[in-house]
């Protein structure tokens, strides 16, 4: 369903702080697949998310979702198909406007937005369900700001927000990097409640190598723009932490010495 | 303060609510600092002057309006497509209207409307005759109250709302935002000409430099609003930034009561913004100040009791 050929993504192209960012990626996703994506700071992680929703254009390659290229359409074009949550928890929500509100822009994701009240009654309704089955809450706090919240419970409406509507694609850039151990591991089974329930489609980017094998189908580890360990299956069912970073150092032909990897 | 003067200010303040809504929606709404208004407000009285002089008061508002409209349509495309920065944009068409004004004025600094129609004579002949320059005033933006608040609780007025907070999320919505800013501005471009249109009809002249500063006066509005009666509830913001108005107009016809000479007006707008702007770190300062010396007096204290 998600078809990435041959990317390339280079930043200040030309300039002494030339990157190649994305280096002649290419990845092919099927529906329900779970991806998850580990690898060290500057490996092109985020990027590639970026690129797939459309943030950075590439500048080689096409990117087709559904069979249709959507390679050179804008970002809030692709934002109708593709839900997303952001690493900083300040990134996915409006801070000045209440729950209820920011659940109704979401959930008016597929329309054309017009004149018509943004919050409809029956909405309302189940706005308040579904904040309900989060488990936090946040259903008796439908009409408080935003910027009242704290980050765990702003990822957890984030997720709801990029769910509510279901979308063909579920991209998830550390979303949980930011938050305290006890509140991560709340919202990662969140997330995956999420996933199952409505049968997602979703790429995740995380830091912790534990989580990665943890969740999700398939995982695939990247460096200097490529990706240089893909597992899925069977084989990925054995692979452990240790076997990952013996397998990253004889791939990439460096040593792992990246203590965010490591530490978590 | 005779009554005269503070019905005059009242008055004036209701008036100039319509352009202070209007700045709100820049300012706040989109979080953009949008200086077309000080041409949009010319704009509008400009419209209105030409029209009022060949009969169409009530019309006159309408084109104001939808000139208005179009002032801020260009900026947004300036910062929008073009990328150039909001502060600027609005500089820019604020200077180019300035021609564009004198030409609206068949290059005259100056129309007067004596003895011409205005929307203050359509109570003529009924029973608040003598009313009218209050009445249509506060019919008229308690309208616009209404209706802006409708709108900025509709679908597109939610995501206008969400531009000013978080460009990002509006974009991962699913919505392009350079058309929020592009309506958002419109809007507030157009509230703005509207608000020109009426003064220049209340006070029977247009004037090629009745737009400076119009920004600020705007700004200090809404300041003083939310300072004095809050920041709750969308419809209080709105309530808030209108009685600003009149209270600035108030502040204003005391300071002339007072003695203060009008070619003070503009420092004193000036003096007032930037109090209000600077509050939030006054206080602050503030408080810090206070902790400091209270924590001293415990230390003193305690030294003592040892």
């Amino acid at each position: 369903m998600l078809k990435i050929e041959r990317i390339t993504k280079i930043f200040a192209p030309g300039s002494i702080n030339e990157k190649t960012a994305i280096d002649d990626l290419s990845l092919t996703m099927n529906d329900g697949d779970f991806l998850t994506v580990i690898g060290g700071n500057g490996a092109g992680k985020s990027t590639l998310l970026n690129c797939i929703a459309g943030v950075f254009e590439v500048d080689a390659g096409h990117i087709y979702l559904d069979q249709k290229n959507i390679t050179f359409s804008p970002e809030y074009k692709r934002s109708k198909y593709i839900g997303r949550v952001f690493q900083n928890p300040l990134s996915g929500t409006a801070f000045d406007m209440t729950i209820e509100e920011n659940l109704a822009i979401a959930y008016a994701k597929a329309k054309t937005r017009g004149l018509k009240p943004g919050i409809k009654k029956a909405e309302a309704k189940m706005f308040k369900d579904k904040l309900a089955q989060l488990g936090l809450g946040l259903e008796d706090r439908m009409y408080q700001k935003v910027g009242l919240l704290s980050g765990g419970q702003r990822q957890a409406l984030t997720l709801l927000m990029a769910t509510i509507v279901k979308p063909r694609l579920l991209l998830l850039d550390e979303h949980t990097a930011a938050l305290d151990p006890a509140t991560a591991r709340q919202v990662l089974h969140l997330t995956r409640q999420l996933i199952k329930v409505n049968e997602l489609t979703a790429i995740m980017v995380t830091h912790n190598m534990k989580n990665a094998l943890e969740y999700g189908n398939r995982t695939i580890m990247m460096h200097e723009g490529r990706i240089i360990l893909d597992f899925a299956g069977e084989e990925r069912a054995k692979v452990t932490v240790e076997k990952l970073i013996e397998q990253f150092s004889h791939q990439s032909g460096e040593i792992l010495d990246n203590d965010r990897l490591l530490l978590s | 303060m005779n009554t005269l003067v503070l019905i005059d200010s009242v008055e004036l303040g209701l008036i100039y609510a319509i352009m202070a809504l209007g700045v709100f929606i820049s300012f706040r709404t989109l979080n953009m600092p949008d200086l077309t208004v000080d041409g949009s407000f010319v704009l509008g009285a400009a419209v209105s002057a030409v029209m009022c002089s060949n009969g169409n008061p009530q019309a006159a508002l309408g084109m104001a309006f939808i000139a208005g409209c179009a002032a801020g349509s260009v900026t947004a495309i300036l910062h929008t497509k073009l990328k150039i920065q909001p502060l600027l944009a609005g500089i820019l068409v604020m200077l180019g209207l300035w021609s564009i004004n004198l030409r609206v004025m068949g290059s005259k600094a100056n129309i007067p409307l004596i003895n011409k129609a205005t929307v203050f004579n359509l109570l003529d002949g009924t029973t608040i005759e003598a009313y009218a320059t209050m009445v249509i005033p506060a019919t008229i933006i308690i309208i616009i109250m209404l209706l802006l608040f409708y709108f900025l609780k509709t679908e597109l007025g939610l995501v206008i709302r969400a531009t000013g907070d978080n460009e990002q999320m509006v974009r991962a919505m699913g919505v392009n935002t350079d058309t929020t800013i592009l309506v958002g501005l419109a809007i507030a471009n157009g509230m703005v000409a509207l608000s020109g249109a009426l003064i220049a009809q209340y006070q029977s002249f247009a004037d090629i430099s009745m737009g400076t500063g119009m920004v600020i006066i705007g700004l200090a509005s809404v300041i003083i609003g939310e300072v004095i009666f809050g920041v709750k509830s969308l419809l209080r913001r709105l309530i808030a930034v209108i009685l600003g108005a009149v209270l600035y107009r108030l502040v204003i016809a005391m300071a002339f009561e007072l003695g203060m000479p009008p070619t003070d007006l503009k420092l004193v707008s000036a003096v007032i913004v930037t109090i209000a702007l600077a509050m939030p770190v006054i206080k602050e300062r503030l408080m810090t100040w206070r902790k400091r010396k209270t924590n001293h007096q415990g230390e003193v204290r305690k030294s003592a009791e040892n």
